[in-house]
């Protein structure tokens, strides 16, 4: 029982990860048709801006290190702590969560220009070469990464107040070796949130019903004044930004490295014909469940039982899907099957 | 399929789509049904003039690479089977894209598929290049079936996923499990004591690892180079084959119109899946290929940035024309072997005649596309390729060609007609 509640939680981190980049795939699917093959590399681009921060943060000065005397030594001291002294060093400390400050606007910005610039002119490309050219922009923003930022993973801690554990089996009653590192707990939160606050925003705001009714029917709501394209502009841009900071908080779980988009995109596919092309909730529920299963797969007991489970079992679970329900968990009739 | 039966089915699928019923789809089917009269035409002459002239000079061509393509710098022997081999890669992906239009995203799956096998036909059996290239072949094309099997289930995008899907699956599992048989990160290498069967019957073990070889012929160098051109010299004739007989047609308009076909009759999944197995089959012998000019295989073959790449060779020579894959796979093969050769001391060598304060920024900038940064400059080409001329370097030559002989013309308005073929054949 305790494996089982322990690996349900190991599940949820990153379900969460690949619900929110595959909400944000649906999401550009649903209102533009385009398929973004380089929204894994967003992904990765959120999980620079964590790095960005972190370095900004602690840009440091040489100092003269007076304690010692025998000769000249120098420490580097980061700005913010010789401004504001310990709360400057709280600051840094916490420079995971405030990268998402840096990450929203970036991301959005980067977003908007994408779909402007690039996006726009393959809305009426068949889906192959929507698929070609941003597998082409996703090698050229990891290429990017990769010469700014070096080819080996960077270590990003989380806030020293959620270095530990959650004692979750005392919570539950179940004892005491269910512990479970608390960042995780905050990232399966956190994506709760981003969906919440993303569903909401589609079924509560005047703009998220004009949306949605774009997504049914563009030329219909074009032909009652609506500038549908803008709307589905900024859509594409938080669909951008749900990628971007999806992947900043991810990074104290996982050290970003230039090709991390790309794992987690072909996952993000596979939860995506797994919840339904075009389906929301699909997407997520999809996303929380193969994340789950991934994380049962790798239990020990599994493993040996059948080796190599791990590494194949959300395949597996793409393909016995695509047979036995084409449409995937939540599809709807009539999308993407001509 | 009997020629008769699919020459009817095409004309009737054409004419199905002829109505204006359909709608939107009504400007698409015109194109469709004239070039469904094109293939007609192509049909009765399975081997037209044309293509004797076609294969005449791909064959003069490639046997002469190593002589007109010092030119460039590019006359040596591994680079010329790079070439060769990867443009196989390119003519089989291109019979399953360029013709039914099936895009697929794991197609290094089988290529490295094909480069174990053959390896391990060089640890076990023997170390001529024929069984390997067999098994080889052999591997690409059963792994192809039971993928394709499965995959075009689905089409369009749904189809591009499972193949991603089914490649990053090997790749993983070649890291993982199946470490006994890809021997993990370091690769498949050959030993000193494997068994090889065969060669044991005729000549006892020798020190040292053995070479590969054609019944003696070195597989290196020239010779080596000469075996990869014949085999891509055959392979370009079985896919020209392939293109203009009746198969090839039918997939031909599963591309065109699937569900046309469907409407007449026709189960489309068969061809599709033949279609698959051979271009996987292809695959399966490129990889062998590399193999037996360097006998190691490794996993990274199978990633999916090798999967790109082949894409992207196909669609730089142009998709669904005969020349351009390999034509493809040959610009990629010598860029790559040109851009990553580039340091920083050969860039200021280069920009040294600049002025300093300049050439310190473009030696910085252009260092970013060369050496280690070549895969940056291979997503940019991707990018400007689709965006600006998707049919690629043969869509290019056409649109000079065309223009040319407008001027010589004296200048007359393009046809409209002109545009749509173009756009189709996109």
């Amino acid at each position: 029982m305790d494996a089982v509640v322990l690996q349900l939680l190991n599940g949820l981190d990153k379900g969460g990860a690949y619900a929110l980049i595959a909400l944000g795939l649906t999401l550009i699917f649903g209102t533009l048709g385009v398929v973004n093959f380089a929204h894994g590399a967003l992904f990765m681009l959120g999980a620079f801006c964590a790095v960005t921060m972190q370095k900004l943060l602690t840009l440091s000065a040489r100092v003269k290190d007076t304690s010692v005397t025998f000769f000249d030594s120098y420490t580097d001291v980061p700005y913010l702590k010789m401004w504001f002294g310990d709360v400057g060093l709280k600051i840094i400390d916490y420079a995971v969560p405030l990268s998402i400050l840096l990450a929203i606007p970036v991301m959005l910005l980067l977003g908007i220009v994408m779909e402007r610039s690039l996006i726009r002119h393959f809305y009426r490309r068949p889906h192959a070469d929507q698929i070609l050219v941003t597998f082409g922009l996703a090698i050229v923003l990891q290429e990017i990464i990769k010469a700014v930022f070096g080819a080996n993973p960077i270590p990003t801690p989380a806030p020293d107040i959620v270095a530990g554990s959650a004692n979750v089996g005392a919570w539950l009653g179940l004892g005491a070796n269910v512990v479970y590192p608390w960042w995780r707990l905050v990232y399966f939160g956190f994506s709760a949130l981003v969906i919440a606050a993303v569903f909401a925003f589609l079924q509560l705001t005047t703009f998220g019903m004009v949306v949605r009714a774009g997504m049914r029917d563009r030329e219909t709501v074009g032909l009652l004044g609506i500038n549908i394209e803008r709307r589905f502009t900024i859509v594409f841009g938080i669909a951008v930004v749900v990628a971007g900071v999806a992947g900043a908080m991810y990074t104290p779980i996982l050290p970003p490295d230039y090709h991390m988009g790309m794992d987690f995109l072909v996952l993000s596919f596979v939860v995506v014909v797994v919840g339904g092309m075009g389906s929301l909730p699909g997407a997520v529920a999809a996303g929380f469940l193969l994340g789950i299963l991934q994380s049962f797969a790798s239990m020990n007991e599994v493993k040996s039982l059948l080796p190599g489970i791990d590494q194949i079992v959300i395949y597996l679970v793409a393909v016995l899907v695509l047979l036995l329900l084409p449409r995937g968990l939540f599809g709807r009739k009539g999308v993407m099957e001509e | 399929m009997h020629p008769a039966l699919s020459r009817k089915h095409i004309a009737l699928a054409g004419r199905l789509g002829s109505g204006p019923a359909l709608g939107p789809g009504y400007f698409v089917s015109c194109v469709a049904g004239a070039a469904d009269a094109e293939w007609i035409t192509e049909m009765t002459t399975p081997t037209s003039h044309k293509d004797r002239v076609l294969l005449l000079s791909f064959t003069v061509a490639v046997l002469l690479m190593p002589i007109w393509l010092k030119a460039i710098g590019a006359g040596y022997p591994d680079l010329l089977q790079k070439f060769a081999i990867y443009g196989i890669f390119a003519i089989g992906f291109n019979i399953l894209f360029g013709l039914t239009g099936y895009l697929s995203f794991g197609h290094a799956a089988f290529l490295g598929v094909g480069s174990y096998t053959a390896v391990w036909t060089f640890k076990l059996l023997s170390m001529n290049a024929l069984p390997a290239i067999f098994f080889g072949v052999l591997a690409g094309g059963l792994f192809a079936l039971v993928i394709g099997f499965v995959s075009l289930r689905r089409s369009g995008i749904y189809f591009s996923i499972l193949t991603l899907a089914f490649a990053q699956m090997s790749y993983n599992l070649a890291y993982s499990v199946l470490t006994p048989i890809t021997n993990g990160e370091t690769g498949l290498q050959l030993a000193r004591n494997d068994p090889r069967v065969l060669d044991r019957l005729f000549i006892e073990a020798g020190p040292g690892i053995p070479h590969t070889t054609l019944f003696g012929l070195p597989m290196v160098g020239y010779s080596g180079f000469y075996f990869c051109a014949v085999i891509l010299i055959v392979c370009f004739y079985i896919a020209l084959r392939i293109t203009r007989s009746p198969f090839g047609m039918m997939l031909k308009a599963v591309k065109s119109n699937q569900n046309r076909l469907k409407y007449a009759g026709v189960n489309t999944r068969p061809y599709a899946l033949t279609a698959f197995v051979i271009s996987g089959s292809f695959a399966g012998l490129a990889g062998a290929l590399l193999a037996v000019t360097d006998p190691l295989a490794g996993a990274e073959r199978m990633q999916w940035t090798a999967s790109g790449e082949v894409v992207l060779m196909t669609i730089l020579g142009g998709v669904g024309t005969m020349l351009g894959p390999v034509l493809g796979a040959a610009i990629i093969k010598y860029l790559e072997n040109i851009f990553s050769s580039f340091n920083a001391q050969t860039l200021h060598a280069f920009f040294g005649f600049l002025p300093d304060a300049i050439e310190k920024p473009v030696v910085a900038v252009v260092g970013l596309f060369v050496g280690d940064g070549w895969q940056l400059t291979l997503g940019v080409l991707f990018m400007v390729l689709v965006i600006f001329l998707p049919g690629g370097v043969m869509e290019g030559v056409r649109r000079l060609s065309a223009w040319g002989s407008r001027l010589r013309a004296g200048g007359q308005p393009r046809k409209p007609a002109d545009k749509h073929a173009v756009e189709h054949s996109a």
